[in-house]
């Protein structure tokens, strides 16, 4: 924890910036985390170089969409805000779950916002021309960033010849997908165990 | 914006299910929840048809925001307006954030064990093997596809290439392979 004095006005910039950043988000939250790191980290030293890392490796590792790393975030600010202004443990938990709406908050309002209206006006106008092209058009793009996104995970295995067993696991799980019956939590759970045993 | 999806064979019956369905959805996605909406709300609810899951997809894609999250309203707003929204919404964050702020007050203890890191690493190689194995079952819906399956396929590989390999900018790549694909499929539909 870095204790930091955090005035309302410094909360209200922290409000204004989620708010900003939300309508930049395309294509996911995590593709802003750089600027994230810039603005919370080296502008305004809201958190920690080592506070921020966490965040994101803790919310990749649990359940839920990516986008919860920046209550994680809010929440680390929340910490801080209270160490500065020395609260007790009770209060300092209420500065903590503050942090995180007011971040989580900030993010979601305006895309959401957005999101709905573009989609209601899409929806009443789906017979157009025009939008049917762009939805169908965009079908193999989709399906070319889902592969990419495989691609992507897979390239933390490292080499095929040291890391085999990672690589015949992501095989039989790109397999397995296509028996519908089988729960992906036992997927998942296998996966842990055999990382947690050392034999990935 | 109540009219139910046109080919799907079943709905939500009440924003209560949305919310239980998209809770479900977001505790069982690690590192991510694409490769479980796909098969619980195509596969086994039958919400969607894999077209439609595409074309929803797409458009969630390409507008701010977290993805998924885009995805529950949208489906949550087709099925009941803004109340189905929020319920899809609230499933997708409310208890899924509940649990990581439970969890960092838990984490700092355990951060450097290795049995750790090696599970972190497990689910990992899990996750890239069912997102890849979705991405060859999505590929089978571009057959129907009104450029053709040959077209389809290339500019899918190409986006792959593009991000997966080359990693130039997402925005770049909608703006040139996106406004090809939509191009050219605008000049398919021609009336």
């Amino acid at each position: 924890m870095t204790p930091l004095a955090l005035e309302w006005t410094g909360w209200l910039q922290l409000f204004g910036y989620y708010l900003g950043l939300s309508l930049l988000s395309v294509g996911g939250a995590i593709s802003t985390a750089p600027d994230m790191h810039r603005i919370l980290v080296s502008e305004h030293g809201w958190i920690s170089d080592p506070q921020f890392a966490a965040s994101i490796a803790l919310a990749q590792a649990a359940p839920g969409p990516n986008v919860l790393f920046i209550a994680l975030l809010g929440w680390n600010v929340g910490l801080n805000a209270a160490a500065g202004a020395g609260a007790g443990s009770g209060a300092t938990w209420g500065w903590a779950l503050a942090g995180a709406a007011v971040c989580m908050l900030g993010i979601m309002l305006p895309s959401t916002t957005l999101t709905l209206l573009a989609t209601r006006w899409a929806h009443r106008n789906r017979q157009r021309r025009a939008v049917r092209a762009f939805r169908l058009g965009l079908a193999p793009i989709v399906v070319g960033l889902v592969a990419a996104t495989a691609w992507v995970l897979g390239r933390a295995h490292g080499v095929a010849a040291s890391d085999w067993p990672l690589w015949l696991l992501s095989g039989a799980c790109g397999l397995l997908v296509w028996r519908p019956r089988l729960h992906l939590l036992w997927l998942l759970g296998a996966g842990a165990a055999l990382g947690a045993a050392g034999w990935g | 914006m109540t009219s139910p999806p046109s080919a799907a064979a079943a709905r939500p019956e009440s924003p209560r299910a949305l919310f239980v369905a998209f809770t479900g959805l977001a505790l069982q996605g690690f590192g991510g929840v694409l490769a479980v909406v796909q098969r619980e709300l195509v596969e086994r609810r039958r919400w969607l048809t894999n077209e439609e899951f595409i074309e929803d997809w797409a458009v969630a894609q390409v507008m701010p925001g977290p993805n998924v999250v885009n995805l529950a309203l949208m489906i949550g707003d087709r099925h009941f307006g803004l109340r189905g929204a929020a319920a899809a919404l609230a499933g997708m964050l409310a208890v899924p954030t509940l649990l990581l702020l439970a969890l960092a007050a838990l984490y700092a203890g355990f951060a450097d064990h290795p049995a750790m890191a090696g599970a972190l690493r497990g689910m990992g190689a899990v996750a890239a093997g069912l997102i890849g194995g979705m991405a060859l079952k999505l590929a089978a819906a571009l057959r129907q596809h009104p450029l053709g399956w040959p077209i389809a396929g290339a500019l899918a590989i190409l986006t792959a290439l593009a991000v997966g390999g080359l990693r130039v900018p997402l925005p770049w790549v909608m703006l040139a392979l996106g406004g090809a694909a939509c191009g050219l499929t605008w000049r398919r539909l021609a009336p």
